[in-house]
Formats: structure tokens, sequence, C-alpha cells
């Protein structure tokens, strides 16, 4: 259900912060980095006109990179999350846009830089 | 399990296997994560019970498809609502009007089927998007400009129908279109001017055919499926550039308006003019104007005047985009600006000069290059980085500064009884703009929140507000899912002669009532009286 969007982007991001995850498989990398060019970086990218980096840069005020693709704390999960559910201003996304396989990938990508499990 | 109205759990358990066999399994959805998805992002009926949600959603792959999705549902008397991208957000999203409809989500239709360097247009699927058409031409190198809404996710082939306005030559997007392909009702196959001669060589180029032209009743409308459709594009310009008139005094819009007008009507000036005070446009560090915007009454155009005067800012200011080869661009902005210069004190400024093919470098460092006709996603920063959404109150008004000052002076008025924020001299509106020809639009901005009160205070003040526009001779162009019936209401000549005659047709052609019940007030018969 979509209450509460914006608490549980909070409660999501302390609950999956720093989650090691295991190494990444390249071709599901390559792929994700395709599909997200795609479909996130047109409001996610560097740059200007990006209003979803702007609004990310606004809440963590530099304590966490605005572009996505710099981060190395995000999950699956809250990957997920916000792409099925959407986030304040952003929406959701149906499987006929993005895919169950193709959120897979996106979400290989933007844990790629993930620290794996010590 | 969530059911259409008026239909038996048995008979949606059948339709939906039946759905299953015509298009697979993978593209019937029903679970509860799936249908939040096809929720209107965007609603203003955030956790309340009229939030509509639908009952399922189908995903056909192709126009044979659609034939059988639809017959399927006219057979089961199921209501479908259709979605192209499935992105009109501010509009109502993919949700439908009657809550419990089967989305007919057509995102996956997205072939292009054919760019035309040669006679400047293209054969889209309702799944295009911007972003699609544009890298599709990118990749070729095709010499061609695409006009996108200001969000690039949307449909080429939905906005037009929609009647969706962009700001290059093609901004009109209906306009621009030639030829459709329609699915109807009970699944008969149907296509519009020269598309309907077999094996016709200018489906794309002559749009009128023989007989009536019914295009435009498959436009805001819940008449058909459209599944092709043609879009002219714009023969890739030499160059673009825009620039800028300003103009000292209050009363200098009225002249303003009319040159535009002149040089608009004689195609002079081709593409969306776009009007400005500094209390938007300004420097939005000076503390002067950042008071005057905050401040709750509205100061006199006079005291505005002077401010604007001792800040050297004028008071309007009108952009003009120019396409196409250097030579004319120069020689149109001339011949602008030597009407504009019968107004004492006009200024002008020249914008960059881009040239196509654009530089991509170059291209990095434009903010918002809808106007170069570059699908961007920028327009969803206007509400700011904690913003949950908007939506539009969009009427039309007359292509005259008159006009704009009554406008003015009407909307400020209902701001301040609706309790909503009324900017300085009832600068209530972006704009005006002429993003449809010989008349202006105005932009009223909604918020949409995740809080209840907030919500049915605004859609309240909505509704008044298209009361009111109608009380003055003033309409929408298009509105967001949750105000078509008023919307509707308010186009009322003569007992609303104008949606009987819709209603006749509804009736005659879709006789179950299953595609879009609701779209733009337009009921079926057996809905009609009960409407939600």
């Amino acid at each position: 259900m979509k209450n509460g969007k914006a608490a549980l982007w909070i409660v999501l991001s302390l609950l999956f912060a720093g989650r090691a995850l295991a190494a990444p498989d390249e071709s599901a990398v390559e792929k994700g980095r395709q599909v997200y060019q795609k479909w996130c970086l047109p409001c996610h990218g560097d740059g200007v006109g990006k209003p979803g980096t702007d609004a990310l840069a606004e809440h963590y005020k530099g304590q966490k990179p605005a572009v996505l693709e710099q981060r190395s704390d995000l999950t699956p999960e809250m990957i997920r999350q916000f792409v099925r559910h959407g986030v304040l201003f952003m929406p959701s996304f149906r499987k006929t846009e993005i895919t169950d396989a193709d959120l897979a990938a996106i979400s290989s990508y933007l844990t790629r830089n993930n620290k794996p499990k010590p | 399990m969530r059911l259409p109205p008026g239909v038996s759990s048995q008979d949606f358990s059948s339709a939906l296997r039946q759905f299953e066999e015509a298009i697979g399994k993978p593209w019937v959805f029903t679970s509860d994560e799936d249908m939040d998805t096809y929720r209107d992002s965007y609603s203003p009926f955030w956790h309340e019970d009229e939030d509509p949600v639908p009952s399922a959603a189908v995903a056909p792959d192709g126009v044979e498809q659609v034939q059988q999705v639809v017959k399927i549902a006219n057979a089961h008397k199921i209501p479908l609502w259709t979605i192209s991208t499935g992105k009109n957000l501010g509009y109502g999203g993919s949700a439908p009007v009657l809550s419990g409809s089967v989305i007919l989500d057509l995102k996956r239709m997205n072939r292009i089927l054919e760019v035309n360097e040669h006679n400047h247009y293209a054969l889209v699927e309702p799944g295009v998007s911007y972003f699609d058409l544009y890298r599709y031409i990118q990749e070729r190198g095709l010499r061609v400009m695409v006009d996108a809404a200001d969000p690039g996710w949307g449909s080429v082939l939905g906005n037009a129908i929609d009647r969706g306005g962009g700001h290059t030559p093609m901004r009109d997007h209906f306009d621009a279109h030639c030829g459709l392909e329609v699915v109807l009702a009970d699944g008969e196959l149907l296509r519009t001017g020269m598309g309907a001669l077999p094996g016709a060589k200018t489906w794309q180029q002559y749009r009128y055919g023989f007989g009536p032209y019914v295009d435009g009743i498959f436009s805001q409308s819940n008449f058909g499926v459209v599944t092709k459709m043609g879009m002219w594009l714009y023969p890739q310009p030499e160059v673009h550039m825009q620039a800028t008139v300003t103009v000292p005094r209050h009363d200098d819009l009225i002249p303003l308006v009319d040159i535009v007008a002149y040089l608009m009507n004689s195609g002079i000036v081709t593409s969306t003019t776009q009007f400005a005070t500094p209390l938007f446009s300004g420097p939005q560090e000076d503390s002067e104007l950042s008071a005057l915007r905050a401040r709750p009454d509205a100061p006199s155009a006079q005291e505005l005047e002077q401010l604007f005067q001792r800040k050297n800012l004028g008071y309007w200011s009108v952009d003009l985009p120019f396409y196409g080869p250097a030579k004319v661009v120069a020689a149109q902005w001339e011949y602008a600006r030597q009407r504009f210069s019968a107004i004492p004190g006009a200024t002008f400024q020249e914008g960059k000069l881009y040239r196509f093919p654009l530089d991509p470098k170059e291209l990095e460092q434009v903010p918002n290059p809808v106007l170069l006709g570059v699908p961007n996603l920028a327009i969803f920063g206007i509400g700011g980085p904690r913003s949950q959404g908007h939506l539009w109150f969009s009427p039309i008004i007359p292509m005259t500064g008159e006009a704009v000052f009554e406008a003015q002076k009407v909307f400020a008025t209902a701001y301040r009884e609706l309790d909503l924020p009324v900017i300085a001299a009832g600068q209530t509106f972006f704009g005006p703009a002429s993003n449809y020809p010989r008349c202006f639009l105005i932009l009223f901005g909604f918020p949409v929140e995740h809080d209840i009160e907030k919500n049915r205070k605004n859609r309240a003040a909505f509704k008044h507000l298209v009361q009111i526009a109608a009380e003055h001779g003033w309409g929408e162009y298009r509105t967001h899912t949750a105000f078509m019936q008023t919307v509707s209401d308010a186009y009322s000549f003569n007992n609303h002669a104008l949606r009987r005659f819709n209603e006749t047709i509804k009736d005659t052609i879709d006789p179950n009532g299953i595609l879009s019940p609701g779209k733009c007030g337009i009921w079926p018969k057996h809905l009609r009286e009960a409407k939600p």
C-alpha cells in the first residue's frame, strides 16, 4: 500500500543501509547499467535538470552522494520499494515498464560498489 | 479479489482466464502490489476510499491481442481503462475514473514503425515515449526533430490524443497527427484518413481521406482504442534561437500581446511564446521580490511598476523561440524587433544560438532542453525537492492583454475567497503561453499532498475555479481524471447538447459501455444516472 511513503523511505534507508551483498555478476551489472540509463538516468543522473538527484541532494545534504550510481549502501529491497511504490514526486513503475528481471538488473548495477561480506 | 462494478466473481474469473489465453499469463496482473502500480502516483485522493484502484491490468503486445482483449471484455461487460505509457501525471497517471476497471496497458506496444526524414513524419504505437522516439532518431542520424511534451516519458500517441502540447513548431500535438488505427468496442479494426484505402501510400501525408473526418472523436474520448498514429515531425532545423522582449509598464502588455498575435498568426513566430513578469522570472535572491512573492495581499500594479522600474527589470517579458535556417531566423527576429519597437522602452535580448545537430557537450549544460526537441524530466523539479506531486488547473483564455488582466483579477479574487496563496498583483498562474494557436493557455499548479484535509480543500477549490472560469467564458483544455465530470458539466451550451451527442455516439458504438467509462464526462448508458 502507499501509506507513509516518505516515512518508509527513511526507515528503509536505516534498515538496509550498508547491508553487505555477494560479489556482483558482471553481465547482470552491465545489463543493469543499460536499464538504469534508459529508465533512471533522466531523473537521477549527474548534472543540470535532474530532479531526482536534486531532491536527494536536498535530503542528504552532502552526507551521501546525491547521484544514485555513486552510492554503495543501496540494497535490492530498497530499490524495489522505490521503483514499485515511488516516493515523494517519484511515481511507481509498472512491470510493463520495468520488468522484475530489469529491476533485478538495476539492483545488480546499483549495488555493484557495495562492500562484500567479511 | 476486487471486482469490476456489476461483474460477478465467476464471470470475472472466466474473463481473466480468457485474457491469459489471449495474451499470456505473465501479462495479466491482479495482485495488490501490481494494482498499486496502476494507482495515480499524484492522486488528489491519497488515503481516501475514493482513490480509484483497478481490479486487474492486461498488457497486450499487438493490435490482434488488443482486439482479443476487447472482445473478451465486451462479452463479459467488463470496463477497460486504456493507458499508453501510463505517465500522464498531473492528469490522472495510469488510474481509471471508475474504480474496479481493468487497465488496458499498451506500454508493451512500443514499436516505432517508421520515421520518414523526407516527408518528416513517424508512425508509432501507443507505448512509444518521447525518449524512445528521440533515441531512435539519434541512433540513425535522421534529420527530424521531435516536439516533446515536458515529461519525456509521455506517450507520443497518448499525449496527442489527450491533446497535449509542446513548445516547438509542432507544438499542437493532436493537430500534428496524421492517421489513426483504432480498435472499436466490438473488436473491429478501423483506420482513419487515407488509412481507409487498402494499400494507401499517403496515410501519414494526407490526413482527411474521403468523407467525414472522424479523428477528432477519438481524442479525449472513450470511443475506441487507438493502436497506431502518424505524427508529423519538424525537419531538423539549422538553428534555434530564443529571444526575449521586455516592456516597462503594466499596460504595455496590451500592445505586446497584439504584436505577438500578429507575428504568430502571420507565421513569423511559429512556436510557443511564454509571457512572464519579474515576480516569477526575476532574481530569486532579490529580497524585495521575495518579500512581494510572500505577501498575503496584492500590491497594486503601480507599486509593482515603480519597483520594477527602479530595479530596471521591466514589467512584462515574452520569450520568442525561433527555428529554421540561420538567415530566416535572423530575418524573423529582425522583423519582430522592428514591430516591438513601437512600444516605448521595449528592450531586446538574444539567447544562445544553437546549431543542429546539437553538440552533446553543449547539450549537457542546458537545464531543460525541451525547446531543442530533447525530451527530459526537468519539469518534475517544479514543486521542489519535497513535492509529493501536482495537478494542473488549465483554462484557455483569449490572446489579448485585456483578457490576461481580467483573468488575473478574477482568479486573484477567487484565490483570496478560497484561502489559496495569492501572489502579488493577481499573479496566481504561470504564463500565459501560446502552446495552441490563437489563444492563451494559463496554468495553475495545485500541489498534491498525502494529507486528506488539504486535498479535500484543494479539490473543492479546483471545482470552484472551474465554475468561476466558466462564468467568464473560459474552459479547461484538459483535466485530471478527478475533475473530468466537473469540466464536462461546464461545457453546457443548449442543455449539454455536445455531451448528449457524445453519449449518442457512445451508446451506438459501445453499447455495453466497456471503453474507459467516465473519460471526459462521457458515461455509458447503464452508468449515466448512477455515475460515481
